[in-house]
């Protein structure tokens, strides 16, 4: 087991070295961050000092070496529009995301997995149907047309819940959620709703997938046999079988919301580092630019060491050659 | 024979599909004494899986019981609900099937998976059905039992893990077990080791046997009668050594003159012309007509079942007096 561990965190390290070239270089080439940071009026010595200040006349490897070995000492670098440390603006910013996304799919999990068994374990009855016709809409209606509807429904026509903002906020480790305070909780609900429609709608295909499949086997057939009830089947047994793909696709889903909340955060005005990466795309600011993707591509290769470890420990047979 | 202790009349299962009703199970009738060991025999889509899964009340949909009586200890069982079928299941009468990969979870352990069983039944502290567990997996012949219930089911042999199907199965000391094919995935040496082992096992616990195979020359060596089923209906019925010897119906000559061991080396080896019939609709009549060689005109009817002594076969023509010596 910790073989296989060592062997994953050597490929993770593997896999964010490659990623800081393929971002550096992509960055460098889409634009000359001088031509927004200047007013066209700067005379040539503001030029020059900008250039020298922000190391822009090295050579570009030069450059890569440099922000590299800032990066390995913790420093990400200073953003070139807010003149913060990127660090500070994006750990202010994550919370934010983080909640939101954990709510959305974590209540995706939780509603999706049990409504996609019941309709894969009564695949002809009438809620089977509508639970399937639910996942259909999910999949199908885009997400900012969902979140704009839900915005003139509940915070417009119904005046129920807020359309925007984290509300009251409250502090744990040292940060602020919203997800502490009863004020904080009406806030989150309409986007992480919106976020969780799509997750949801996968869920259930999946859950309902896997189910179908398994109560068709001698499994279910012989637990019934052996007069186990139709809910410890379900639960003990037939839960556990299903739940690799869903465990795959709960940690690629969670990784790529965590990165791109984008449209929702925008469209609730959520305050999170997806508003942030658009900013900082819109100005050239390299900087966060560079830290973002690189804490994405972080989070993708966590979560997917994450998910290979729990297959090991839902499914007894993946352990043995763990460490091939 | 003691007083039977499973006794289906007339079961009648079907199964309604889009082409048709397709008669599974047409009008078994037969009786299995405590501690006796039945061996049900056919060819594959004779029926005789369904009759099994009918007497656990487990055929899956679009099939049901449509009519017929099953009492085990007297008590009649068509026409339970679902639950007063659960609580009978695994506890009264239980059921094993072929191929133990299948059947056991993989990503349980033996021991989550027999405590289940036990709970479904009888609660207990996990102590107590763990030293229950072990203590069965000990009696189908697994050493070391305690520390293997941490095992899951990919860590055991094929034998192994069929012996703890078995285990599972006998964890409430039902009166009767059904055994659908049980040793058919497993090597011949495998297998003759649980077919000794599930014989004095049913001896031990006057368990009853109802064993399914289409492997005539095993159940012979197993059972103490045999029923043979053709296209839904048991043609034949009796004492393994009296029906193996004097087979009455064409049907069970002809599987019996199939079998390896009586065919000489070199030679071909004898086949029943044609194939089993569709169940979809059959015509009336003998269903074995179109493949025999002794059908007349007769057999258009139904053959009434004839009970004789302990024998009975469902033929206008038996071999009886052809063979008889």
């Amino acid at each position: 087991m910790s073989g296989f561990i060592i062997q994953r965190l050597l490929q993770a390290i593997l896999v964010m070295a490659v990623m800081s070239v393929i971002v550096f270089a992509g960055i460098y080439s889409i634009g000359n961050p001088l031509e927004i940071l200047l007013p066209p009026e700067a005379t040539q010595d503001v030029r020059e000092r900008t250039i020298a200040r922000f190391g822009l006349d090295r050579p570009v490897v030069e450059q890569y070496f440099y922000y590299i070995r800032n990066l390995l000492q913790g420093d990400l670098g200073r953003s070139y529009i807010y003149n913060e440390p990127v660090l500070h603006l994006i750990s202010g910013r994550l919370p934010a995301t983080i909640e939101l996304v954990l709510v959305s799919v974590l209540g995706a999990l939780f509603v999706g997995v049990p409504l996609g068994m019941l309709a894969g374990y009564r695949p002809d009855a009438l809620s089977s149907r509508i639970i399937m016709a639910v996942s259909i809409l999910g999949f199908s209606v885009p997400t900012f047309w969902v979140g704009l509807i839900l915005i003139l429904t509940f915070a417009v026509q119904l005046g129920w819940l807020p359309s925007g903002g984290r509300g009251d906020t409250a502090e744990l480790f040292g940060t602020a959620w919203s997800f502490l305070t009863l004020n904080g909780w009406s806030h989150l609900a309409l986007p992480a709703i919106n976020l969780a429609l799509f997750k949801l709608a996968i869920m259930i295909r999946l859950a309902r997938a896997g189910t179908r499949e398994v109560m068709l086997g001698d499994t279910v057939k012989f637990a019934r046999a052996a007069g186990l009830s139709e809910w410890t089947i379900m639960s003990r047994h037939v839960l556990k079988l299903i739940s690799i793909p869903i465990v795959t696709v709960f940690g690629l889903e969670l990784g790529s919301t965590l990165a791109f909340a984008v449209v929702t955060e925008t469209i609730f005005s959520w305050p999170g580092v997806g508003k942030l990466i658009i900013d900082s795309i819109k100005n050239l600011d390299r900087p966060v630019m560079m830290a973002y993707l690189m804490l994405t591509a972080g989070l993708f290769v966590t979560i997917n060491l994450v998910v290979d470890l729990v297959y090991a420990i839902l499914d007894p047979r993946l352990r043995k050659g763990g460490a091939a | 024979m003691s007083a039977p202790i499973l006794e289906v009349s007339d079961l009648t299962t079907h199964f309604f599909t889009r082409a048709g009703v397709v008669k599974a199970v047409d009008g078994v009738s037969f009786s299995v004494g405590a501690g006796e060991i039945v061996g049900l025999v056919g060819e594959s889509g004779s029926g005789k899986s369904v009759t099994g899964f009918s007497l656990m009340g487990l055929v899956d949909p679009p099939g049901r019981i449509v009519s017929g009586s099953v009492k085990l200890d007297g008590e009649e069982l068509v026409g339970l609900s679902w639950d007063q079928l659960r609580a009978l299941r695994g506890s009264h009468i239980a059921m094993v099937f072929q191929d133990p990969m299948a059947t056991l979870n993989p990503v349980l352990t033996i021991g989550t998976q027999m405590r289940l069983a036990i709970s479904a039944h009888d609660k207990t502290s996990r102590r107590a059905a763990d030293a229950r567990a072990a203590d069965v997996l000990t009696r189908v012949g697994i050493p070391e039992a305690r520390s293997r219930l941490g095992a899951y089911p990919h860590e055991f042999s094929g034998g192994m893990r069929q012996r703890v199907a078995i285990a599972i199965a006998l964890l409430h000391g039902s009166q009767v077990l059904v055994a659908d094919e049980p040793t058919t995935a497993l090597d011949v040496s495998i297998q003759a080791q649980i077919l000794t082992e599930m014989r004095d096992l049913a001896a031990e616990t006057g368990t009853a046997l109802v064993w399914i195979s289409h492997d005539l020359a095993t159940v012979s060596t197993l059972a103490d009668r045999l029923l043979v089923m053709y296209a839904g209906r048991i043609v034949e019925q009796g004492p393994v050594a009296s029906v193996l010897r004097d087979p009455h119906h064409p049907y069970t000559a002809g599987l019996l003159r199939s079998l390896p061991a009586t065919a000489k080396p070199g030679e071909d080896l004898f086949q029943i012309p044609g194939t089993t019939p569709s169940l979809l609709d059959p015509p009336p009549g003998c269903p074995f007509r179109p493949r025999c060689e002794h059908a007349s005109e007769l057999c258009t009817a139904d053959p009434p079942l004839e009970m004789s002594r302990d024998r009975g076969v469902r033929c206008f023509h038996p071999l009886r007096e052809m063979v008889s010596v």
